[in-house]
């Protein structure tokens, strides 16, 4: 595709983004090769894991070796935390990110300045493929902080040439303000936020026509088509799905382009493959499974065959925007427990282990999640304890607001706790069913 | 006197009620008093039985959270003023009630049911004013 003006690129890196398969796997093996040299030689997980099934640096010699490597998974992050996966001494870490663990402990993810110049190089990128360009007005309306989705897209803004709006998460009626103020081109944050700004922004009488809105990257959360085109509809924009995980990098791992027909992985830095969950083996090519990650430019924590535990499957067609990247199609699910809640994830193993902290409930729990309005909402039922309950309900009461205050604070969102008698939560074969997800995506 | 008083977690759902009194009821268990206390997710039931013990062991038995609670019981003339007669003594000494409710035994008679903050104070300033409580008729009771 044709640059409209030397200003205004259609693709940012064309070089890259539009190499031929024999190109892309070219540098994507001689990129694998030095990778697996420098983890196995700094990273002594790495090379335990190699030497234990008989594999030296020497037998990856290209990019067909991968599957030869060992998997590296959440587990691994965490029982390395904080920093055990990191490749190079602290001195080297410009910054660290983290997201919530499965039990308590975050993932913790170390960058250092060059991780973060690709990091930005993969936003800017994404930012172009979801049609945004120099001009534009970026308002990024994810969370700042430990979470990745705040400073990923801000420095990749920045590295566009646009102009940032770094408001953050939250601030509704603020947020639509700015918009109007400041005539805020391109929104960011999560799908169901969107939604929830539409609403606002009727109950405030302005109408999306009074706005200057044209693109909306949405992400952190699965959404489907039909959210797509209530959010289109209510913003007047075209909505793009963003993808990404702390420990591959953050959001700018792939995104849509104009077309909309799946995500374009940056796979010069990420190299993508699809595996059986369950046998671990790859599937034929465009066949669906689990999403698997190699990072093979990233120097803070290198991945090897990080499995995302995502079910997707891949697109190596051609795409009509002119580019030859990858496509990953929107995730249908997961081969974990793991729920994504206003763009958190949560396991239900950390509601047990709160849970099992306390003597006065039973770690018997039901977490409800269902969509009202268009926010994620988060009921937790909880048995309390057949012997040592209080019969004073300003005590109950108080237990309640503890256990809402210990998940609050293990998960990082809000919960309706609602306390009920034992044994009432359904035990199937003995087990309990721990969740309910009532949301339509 | 000091009664065991039997509580009952009830979540706000139809028909639990209903089956915490057949189940006592089939036991036959009857009950002297009760009261419940509620909110919008919950609520506890307590109950004045004869036998608490038995009572606890047969709602156990079907998975109800129950435990008992030491409370006082007192008689007081079933009369105007008699209730805030005893209630003002108790409030001059500084004693905090968790909850309290009552019921007729007959014509003459009422008992009231007090869950005290704090069970041994009360109990000490109840002896303490027996004669003040008796000469304005109220009494320990059963």
């Amino acid at each position: 595709m044709i640059n409209c003006s030397s200003d205004i690129k259609m693709i940012w890196n064309e070089k890259i983004e539009c190499a031929s398969r024999e190109e892309m796997r070219a540098l994507q093996s001689e990129r694998l090769v030095e990778t697996v040299q420098r983890v196995y030689h700094s990273i002594p997980g790495y090379r335990r894991k190699m030497q234990e099934v008989g594999l030296v640096p020497a037998d990856i010699r290209s990019i067909d070796d991968l599957s030869k490597l060992p998997f590296t998974t959440k587990t691994d992050l965490r029982d390395n935390y904080p920093f055990g996966m990191f490749a190079v001494p602290m001195s080297e870490i410009v910054r660290v990110h983290a997201s919530s663990g499965t039990t308590g402990k975050p993932t913790v993810v170390g960058y250092t300045r060059k991780d973060l110049n690709m990091w930005a190089e993969v936003v800017t990128r994404s930012l172009v493929m979801a049609g945004a360009h120099r001009n534009d007005i970026v308002q990024v309306a994810y969370g700042y902080g430990l979470f990745t989705g705040g400073l990923g897209i801000h420095y990749g803004t920045e590295n566009l040439g646009a102009t940032v709006i770094p408001i953050s998460g939250g601030n509704t009626e603020k947020q639509i303000r700015l918009m109007q103020d400041f005539g805020t081109t391109v929104i960011t944050c999560t799908p169901s936020y969107a939604l929830y700004l539409a609403e606002v922004m009727q109950e405030m009488g302005i109408r999306p026509e009074d706005l200057k809105l044209r693109v909306g990257i949405f992400g952190a959360e699965p959404w489907s088509e039909n959210m797509r085109r209530e959010i289109e509809a209510k913003l007047r924009l075209k909505a793009i799905d963003i993808y990404g995980l702390s420990e591959v990098i953050g959001p700018g791992v792939s995104c849509e382009c104009q077309f909309q027909a799946g995500m374009h992985i940056n796979e010069d830095h990420f190299v993508p493959e699809i595996i059986d969950p369950q046998t671990l083996q790859p599937v034929a090519p465009g066949e669906r499974g689990e999403l698997v990650f190699t990072t093979v430019t990233k120097e803070g924590i290198p991945l090897l065959r990080y499995r995302t535990r995502d079910l997707t499957r891949l697109i190596y067609d051609r795409c009509e925007c002119g580019r030859t990247l990858v496509r990953m199609e929107k995730c249908t699910g997961r081969s974990d427990d793991m729920l994504i809640i206003r763009g958190v994830n949560v396991f239900p193993s950390q509601i047990e282990s709160v849970l099992l902290e306390m003597s006065e409930t039973e770690p018997h729990y039901l977490l409800i999640v269902d969509r009202e309005g268009n926010l994620d909402t988060l009921k937790l039922m909880v048995e309390v304890q057949g012997q040592f309950f209080s019969d004073e309900i300003r005590e109950l009461q108080a237990l309640r607001m503890k256990i809402t205050h210990k998940i609050e604070s293990t998960l990082g969102i809000s919960v309706d706790v609602k306390l009920v008698e034992p044994k009432t939560i359904e035990r199937t074969a003995g087990k309990a069913k721990r969740v309910i997800d009532n949301r339509k995506l | 006197m000091i009664a065991k008083q039997v509580s009952v977690f009830l979540e706000n759902k139809s028909g639990r009620l209903n089956e915490v009194t057949q189940i006592l009821g089939d036991a036959g268990i009857n009950i002297s008093a009760f009261s419940i206390a509620d909110t919008s997710d919950f609520g506890v039931l307590r109950m004045i039985v004869p036998d608490p013990e038995k009572a606890v062991e047969v709602l156990r038995d079907h998975d109800f959270s129950v435990q008992t609670t030491r409370v006082i019981l007192l008689n007081s003339p079933n009369q105007p003023g008699s209730l805030a007669a005893t209630l003002k003594i108790l409030s001059d000494e500084n004693v905090f009630l968790e909850y309290l409710y009552a019921f007729s035994m007959n014509e003459n008679t009422a008992v009231i049911v007090i869950r005290p903050t704090d069970i041994d104070k009360c109990m000490e300033v109840i002896n303490r004013n027996r004669e003040a409580l008796e000469s304005s008729g109220s009494h320990f009771q059963i």
